[in-house]
């Protein structure tokens, strides 16, 4: 019964997540012993705590929104990944193409003075087609889509840095702020705000990003179009023979994949719960953490809703962490430790199967042995 | 007294998902034997095997080396024991050379430097003297299977096994490569290894086998000394009735044309040649047309033009009076060409994906497994797949929703047959329909070839076997070096004269 338990699938994937968590935090727990032994019980429990450092119900409601609000973008990455890996590809370049979303959302609704409505629906637009050139580089020129990946998340970076300096302030590195600059453009909370607090960061983009869950989840596993789509990814030698416009799917898929990811940028940014700064020398890290959660969600969809509210979670918790006693890098050090533990998943899953074969074996050889030995002592009394 | 067994497997069991693949098995290999292992498709040959070589743990039974109780929890132990494995689906790495693919693992080195010299020396020894010709550089995925297939035996012999398991080592290679394989399986037995040999193929058991163990469905059937046991007796201990081992059938009534190809030629991977050269044919409705050949004759890359998986680089294909030379394959599909193809991981199947699935792989779009929303109706995947699994008899543990990776090899190729005739097309590819199966399986393919060619369907047969070719076809068309060189009528040639067209010694011109 329990053998059975553990060898189903959901059970492992569900495991070897919470299993990684665990190592993650107490390898977090480790560094910051090194670092600080008198706080480190302390600070990690703020990181795991995260809104919950408050002790006002309030204060704590409000909080928990402001985590949410950064979830949505990261269940969006996540899919996007997700999406594409489904394909049998490795799209790292979702971090260029939220960076595109944020670029263009911004600067729809800054400069053009657009609402939100055509902000994110350009946005998505331009993830697509940004998404495209890595899948055109695939299909035609035989380019890795990691590679290409990885380029284009610079020119996406610095592309976005110089054309977002035509809508900030001259001295500042930030870019204006919607609510003062481009109220049309926020997104609308439709009374989520009831529920937090008051915090009218919290916008439909949760409730959107969880649909796009449920939407990829359902394109996947029910629909024709995914049925060749991860046909094609499982073995595209097949998807040819069966007529599959495998270069085609390859494309659609990294335009899919882009367009989610930027939609993930414009559910952040629309709420003008953040600023681009316009001297940023590194891409957005949401792309890469996407990346985390959708391994910690065992690229399952809606498991990347539940991955991705958990990394989140903790990314905001190391903003509570007692600065006095770690320097001010310690939160994204002890986040990202537990972010890059989440990868292990699939190791995790593994080494499990591995052990209860091991297990397995070894009772059967005890069995046998005990079998031998009553053999021998029957042998010997018969003599 | 001194044991005189190699490898001893007792009462072995092992259970996958939904069956009992291994049922209380138990075998014994004499040494210096050549001992056969026969079965239908699924009956659990390769799973033995695979407990042998460490690759599945069985849940009961012992194996003992040499008289003494041994533990095999992974190939590595195996391979200590000296016990070696050629599998039914080749494990070659396919971007590493010939050599690195034999030294894998076991890279001889001086303080972690490779000695590749002295590696090679001993592969070219290795090769020399039991007559394995090979090309110790050439890339894996550059050579052909017969090629690959001395590769994988050369790195059993590197390894200094004793104990050699063969998975169906006849069942990708040309007669020729296969008469050659059987000396050097008999030197190696008499050079004091001991042998174990998979093989659907009854004439290749009874020529090199000393004697043969039958399995069916799981259980252990009987041995039996294979001189005392006709082909007939084998065969009928092996699928529990009597099989018919020659086709019957009709004479053809040859119709309108179905296909026409005029001067195809198709460029090369390997070499700057064509592979094929200007090759023209015509299939009627209602024949079976067949293109004999040693393997490696451009056969492969002629059906790879006429389905459309490479360009051509001159030519013109019709099907069906319809100029089909540039439409792309789902055009070519939706014609009415089926193809069942060579390579049934590469091409055939989606090993990833569940039975059902493989079942409608080219059809999933139709309304009858898509509603007009683009969702799939599962439910009539399901029930598709099942009556295919009924009608050809496919075989896995848990019917269509197993996934395709899991099943027996020639069930594997069995679901494949069954979607390409069953999608009921106007010209049927076969290259290689049977190979792999067993001889019941043979049987019911060949009769469901001969039932569409007697629909008025054309059939276009590529075959390596020349029993198959002579059996099941109505016109032979034997290609040489990429070209047709002669037309054979199977009733009046004979096996020589079609040898010798194959081998090139003799040729005709040919007006297709
Ligand atoms: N890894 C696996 N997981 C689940 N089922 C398996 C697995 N391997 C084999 N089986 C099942 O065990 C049965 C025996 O398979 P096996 O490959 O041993 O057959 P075989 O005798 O080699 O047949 P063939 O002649 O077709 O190669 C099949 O029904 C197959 O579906
Ligand atoms: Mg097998």
């Amino acid at each position: 019964m329990i053998k059975k338990i553990l060898k189903n699938e959901a059970f492992q994937s569900l495991f070897a997540s919470l299993l990684c968590i665990i190592l993650g935090v107490a390898i977090g727990y480790v560094v910051l012993l090194f670092i600080n032994p008198t706080g480190a019980g302390e600070a990690i429990m703020e990181v795991l705590k995260n809104f919950m450092h408050y002790s006002k119900a309030n204060l704590q409601l409000k909080n928990f929104g402001g985590t949410l609000v950064k979830t949505a973008p990261l269940i969006m990455c996540s899919l996007s990944i997700l999406f594409a890996f489904k394909v049998g590809l490795f799209n790292i370049g979702a971090a260029g193409q939220y960076c595109v979303g944020i670029c263009v959302s911004l600067y729809c609704a800054l400069a053009l003075g657009m609402g939100w409505v055509p902000c994110m629906l350009l946005a998505a637009v331009a993830g697509a087609l940004y998404g495209a050139i890595v899948g055109l580089l695939k299909s035609y020129c035989n380019v890795n889509e990691v590679i290409s990946g990885i380029m284009l998340n610079w020119i996406a970076l610095y592309s976005t840095n110089m054309i977002l300096t035509n809508v900030k302030e001259g001295t500042s590195p930030y870019t204006f702020h919607l609510s003062t600059d481009g109220p049309q453009a926020i997104l609308p909370t439709m009374g989520l705000e009831n529920l937090f607090a008051g915090n009218e960061k919290v916008t439909i983009a949760l409730p959107l990003s969880i649909l796009t869950a449920v939407l990829v989840l359902v394109v996947l596993e029910k629909t024709k179009f995914g049925f060749e789509l991860k046909a094609t990814g499982f073995n595209k030698n097949a998807a040819k023979y069966c007529g599959m416009a495998e270069k085609r799917n390859i494309i659609v898929t990294l335009m899919i994949s882009g367009a989610i990811a930027s939609l993930g940028a414009s559910f952040l940014y629309l709420t003008d719960f953040e600023q681009w700064s316009c001297t940023s020398s590194a891409v957005p890290a949401m792309g890469f953490n996407g990346i985390a959660a959708a391994f910690l969600g065992g690229l399952n969809p809606i498991g990347t809703i539940f991955s991705s509210y958990f990394i989140q979670h903790i990314t905001n918790g190391g903003a509570f962490v007692d600065k006095t006693m770690y320097c001010s890098q310690i939160s994204d050090l002890i986040s990202a430790i537990i972010i890059y533990l989440c990868g292990f998943v699939f190791f995790i899953k593994y080494m499990m199967n591995y052990v209860i074969d091991k297990n397995e074996e070894r009772q059967a050889l005890k069995a046998k042995a005990e079998a031998e030995a009553e053999a021998k002592t029957q042998e010997g009394g018969d003599k | 007294m001194e044991n005189q067994y190699a490898i001893e497997m007792l009462h072995i069991t092992k259970k996958f998902p939904g069956i009992i693949a291994n049922d209380d098995i138990t075998i014994q290999l004499k040494k210096g034997e050549i001992h056969a292992l026969l079965g239908e498709n699924g009956a659990g040959k390769s799973t033995l095997m695979s407990v042998l070589f460490g690759l599945y743990q069985a849940e009961e039974g012992i194996i003992k080396k040499d008289g003494k109780e041994v533990q095999i929890k992974n190939p590595n132990d195996a391979n200590a024991l000296g016990i070696g494995m050629v599998h039914q689906h080749f494990k070659l790495v396919e971007c590493f050379t010939v050599l690195d693919n034999i030294i894998m693992g076991v890279e001889p080195n001086k303080f972690g430097f490779l000695q590749k010299k002295e590696a090679r020396a001993k592969v070219l020894e290795l090769s020399e003297k039991y007559g394995l010709h090979i090309d110790p550089d050439a890339y894996i995925e550059d050579i052909t299977v017969g090629m690959q297939q001395r590769t994988e035996i050369l790195k059993m012999l590197y390894r200094e096994n004793e104990v050699l398991i063969f998975d169906e080592p006849t069942a990708v290679l040309t007669p020729q490569e296969i008469e050659e394989l059987m000396q050097i399986m008999k030197n190696l037995a008499a050079e004091g290894k001991s042998i174990l040999f998979i093989s659907h193929k009854l004439n290749e058991i009874k020529a090199v086998a000393d004697r043969c163990s039958v399995l069916r469905k799981g259980k252990y059937i009987g041995t039996v000394d294979t001189k005392d046991a006709t082909i007939e007796e084998l065969s009928a201990m092996m699928v529990g009735h009597n099989v018919n081992l020659h086709v019957q059938k009709e004479e053809s009534v040859p119709r309108e044309v179905v296909l026409d190809i005029e001067n195809m030629t198709v460029a090369s991977k390997m070499h700057k040649n064509n592979a094929v050269k200007g090759v023209s044919l015509k299939v009627h409705r209602g024949e079976v047309v067949c293109i004999a050949g040693i393997d490696g004759n451009g056969q492969t890359e002629f059906v790879y033009g006429l389905t459309g998986l490479e360009p051509l680089v001159d030519g013109k294909i019709t099907l069906c009076g319809e100029d089909i030379t540039k439409a792309p394959i789902r055009k070519r599909l939706l014609s009415g060409m089926s193809h069942i193809p060579e390579d049934r991981h590469k091409h055939g199947l989606v090993l990833d994906y569940p039975l059902d699935y493989n079942c409608v792989l080219q059809r999933y779009f139709e309304p009858e497994f898509t509603d007009k929303f683009g969702f799939l109706r599962k439910k009539n995947i399901r029930d598709y797949a099942d009556k295919l699994i009924e009608q050809y008899d496919v075989r896995s543990g848990q019917g269509a929703i197993t996934i395709a990776r899991s099943m027996s090899g020639g069930n594997q190729q069995k679901a494949i047959v069954a979607r390409e005739i069953d999608k009921n097309p106007e010209l049927l590819i076969a290259v290689q329909p049977t190979r792999g199966l067993d001889v019941g399986a043979i049987e019911y393919i060949h009769k469901q070839i001969i039932a569409q060619r007697d629909a008025g369907k054309g059939v276009l047969l590529v075959s390596l076997e020349l029993e198959e070719v002579m059996d099941v076809s109505d016109r032979i068309l034997v290609m040489y070096e990429g070209e047709i060189v002669g037309e054979l009528n199977p009733k009046t040639t004979t096996e020589d004269e079609l040898g010798l067209y194959m081998a090139g010694a003799k040729r005709d011109e040919v007006k297709a």
